[in-house]
């Protein structure tokens, strides 16, 4: 008996009882269904979080300042000034850490021949800024620490705004106009593109920080926004290092509340992935509980489906058929079942993502992986909870088969 | 002598031809014994009828002729050919290409259609073209006057017709043997009567018929009768 007809008659007998057939399925529709809906949620937002990682650079800490407070009344985060370029430069001297660039953040209008445009980004920094970041200058080069110290008027832009502000020519050496002083272009950052948040990475004008402090933001201080510091390898160390180092720094005594607050990406990303992943493998496991129930009841219904049969397969050995004949018609009934199932359950599992992602906005991913086991998988249900059953049919002897009621 | 005659007009080998066969069944403690030694030639083209009250061995011998359980000693020969030692396998082979089985109780699939029931000995041993499978089931139910009721389910169709329609599976695969077992036990006399005919308009054309009953009516009209009684034959004519 060929193969094609042999599936015919498969599904010409699973066709017989379409109530059976449909309960049958059910078990090993919802395993398969949840088992892709599941992965996909998993590996939506594991993929969000490393993203977000690899955007911002692997071993990155932020230290911010803490609350400056003036009789008991705290101004809130990041309003202490305790934290300088200083403490920058001392920090980069630590073992454990590889750069560190101080960040003063600022907002103003660029004006360049006819265009104006607003940046996202406007950051006063030092040339550690590009080991920090593991940013490449694409064209020209970065301002250097005499800058720094001369408060030069120069500045570093993103591919964003070389695109909007000099369109069809090469930005270096043009000036920008920034509240109303003139900044000459060094280089152009390569380019970065969006980050897992969506915003332009790009739209970026970088300048000594010492020139933003004082030129644009007419501070008369010397404390920064942040410090944005790159670990050597081990993150939990660097961030240990660099708190002592800082409370030295800021001669804070052991009972003393740190002015600062040190933020490493690295461990939340670690932990959230790591959730994610936990999360994942359990609802895997819980789907692949259900998919397991769904196999036990195929191989029930298979069995059941034998012994109603048991004339049939007398008559069938009667007339010919062998016991690998009779092996072969029910192990592909039992797998016809499973895989028509395990098809519903992904095109439902895939649904599903897609409203989860739709409707709840959970990043979802579905790879073709997941597919490919998940249908693999329930050919492999079909087959291992078919085998039993359809062994048993295909041992009987005739004459007692044909004899049963 | 008939038989001189038949081996005159047939200067072959027999059909079958079986030589001291025993059947042991172990059940617990006890031996049970239903064939004692059964010598028996059938030669081809034959119409013949075993008898015999039930628990006689009938069924056990009609079994091992068709090749659907094997002597426990004893020899079959079938077309010349030892068939006793045969494997699984073989043996189904033998029953596809040689036998057509025909059952007191049909054993017509249910929820298939007639063509469907008949096409069913043409799934195995073959390589055949599905309108191939078709055409030659539709032959076999045009052989047993059934041909306008090929689409019916058993259920549709009255006791003499299913038994028509397992007639007709019996007969798709060509065999040199039909076998039946009470073909007619579960049939009111008129239905009776008309497979009676059937089997011997087969018979006229060449199929060699084995009737197994216990209707002393059926033994009259056959060419030959075998009687058997507790395991061995007691009438052989």
């Amino acid at each position: 008996m060929n193969l094609a007809r042999a599936m015919y008659l498969a599904l010409r007998s699973l066709m017989r009882n379409k109530v059976r057939t449909a309960l049958t399925m059910l078990g090993i529709v919802i395993g398969i269904s949840s088992v892709i809906a599941m992965v996909a949620m998993g590996q939506g937002a594991s993929t969000m979080i490393q993203d977000q990682i690899s955007t911002m650079g692997r071993n990155i800490l932020m230290v911010f300042p803490g609350a400056a407070s003036s009789a008991g009344y705290s101004f809130g985060g990041g309003t202490s000034t305790t934290l300088t370029s200083e403490d920058a430069v001392a920090a980069a001297e630590l073992p454990s850490i590889r750069a560190v660039a101080p960040i003063v953040r600022a907002r103003a209008q660029l004006i360049a021949g006819g265009q104006n445009w607003n940046p996202q980004t406007l950051n006063g920094t030092t040339p550690s800024f590009v080991d920090v970041r593991d940013w490449d200058v694409e064209e020209g080069s970065f301002f250097t620490d005499a800058d720094v110290v001369s408060s030069a008027k120069v500045c570093v832009i993103g591919r964003t705004i070389a695109d909007n502000l000099f369109p069809g020519s090469s930005s270096l050496q043009q000036t920008i106009r920034m509240k109303n002083m003139p900044f000459k272009v060094l280089g152009v950052l390569a380019k970065k593109g969006t980050s897992a948040m969506g915003q332009d990475q790009d739209d970026v004008v970088l300048a000594p920080w010492t020139t933003v402090k004082k030129t644009l933001q007419g501070s008369a201080f010397n404390n920064v926004d942040q410090l944005l510091v790159s670990a050597q390898s081990d993150v939990t160390a660097a961030s240990n290092d660099l708190t002592g180092l800082i409370r030295q720094r800021h001669r804070l005594a052991e009972r003393d509340e740190a002015d600062f607050r040190i933020l490493t990406m690295n461990e939340m990303a670690t932990a959230a992935t790591q959730t994610s992943q936990v999360m994942t493998l359990l609802l895997a496991v819980i789907a692949s509980i259900s998919l397991l129930v769904g196999g036990i009841g195929i191989m029930n219904i298979m069995l059941v489906s034998v012994v109603e049969r048991t004339r049939e397969i007398g008559l069938r050995m009667a007339v010919g058929a062998r016991g690998k004949d009779i092996l072969m018609q029910f192990l592909l009934e039992a797998t016809a079942l499973s895989v028509a199932a395990g098809v519903i359950g992904m095109v439902l599992g895939v649904s599903a993502a897609w409203v989860i992602s739709n409707t709840l906005h959970w990043p979802t991913l579905i790879s073709p992986s997941s597919i490919g086991i998940a249908f693999a998988f329930s050919c492999a249900v079909g087959v291992f909870f078919g085998f039993y059953p359809a062994m048993r049919a295909a041992r009987m002897d005739p004459i007692e088969a044909l004899r049963y009621e | 002598m008939e038989a001189a005659v038949g081996a005159a007009e047939f200067p072959m080998t027999p059909l079958i031809s079986i030589e001291k066969v025993t059947k042991v069944y172990h059940l617990g403690e006890h031996d049970i014994m239903p064939l004692q030694g059964v010598s028996l030639q059938i030669m081809p083209g034959e119409f013949v009828a075993i008898m015999g009250a039930s628990g006689s061995g009938k069924t056990t011998l009609m079994n091992i002729l068709g090749c659907m359980d094997k002597p426990t000693d004893g020899k079959y020969l079938l077309e010349g050919q030892e068939v006793s030692r045969l494997g699984k396998d073989e043996l189904a082979r033998l029953r596809n290409k040689k036998f057509g089985f025909v059952f007191q109780s049909f054993n017509l699939l249910s929820r298939t259609s007639a063509l469907e029931n008949v096409e069913l000995p043409l799934q195995y041993w073959n390589t055949m073209s599905w309108s191939e499978r078709r055409q030659r089931a539709e032959a076999a139910l045009k052989r047993v006057g059934l041909e306008d009721r090929m689409d019916h389910y058993p259920n549709q169709l009255s006791g003499g017709q299913q038994q028509r329609v397992a007639i007709a599976r019996a007969l798709v695969n060509d065999p040199a043997i039909v076998l039946a077992d009470e073909p007619t036990g579960n049939l009111d006399s008129k239905s009776e009567k008309d497979i009676l005919t059937l089997f011997s308009e087969l018979n006229a054309t060449g199929i060699t018929v084995i009737l197994i009953t216990h209707n002393p009516e059926i033994g009259a009209q056959v060419k030959r009768l075998i009687r058997i009684k507790d395991g061995r034959i007691v009438e052989n004519a």
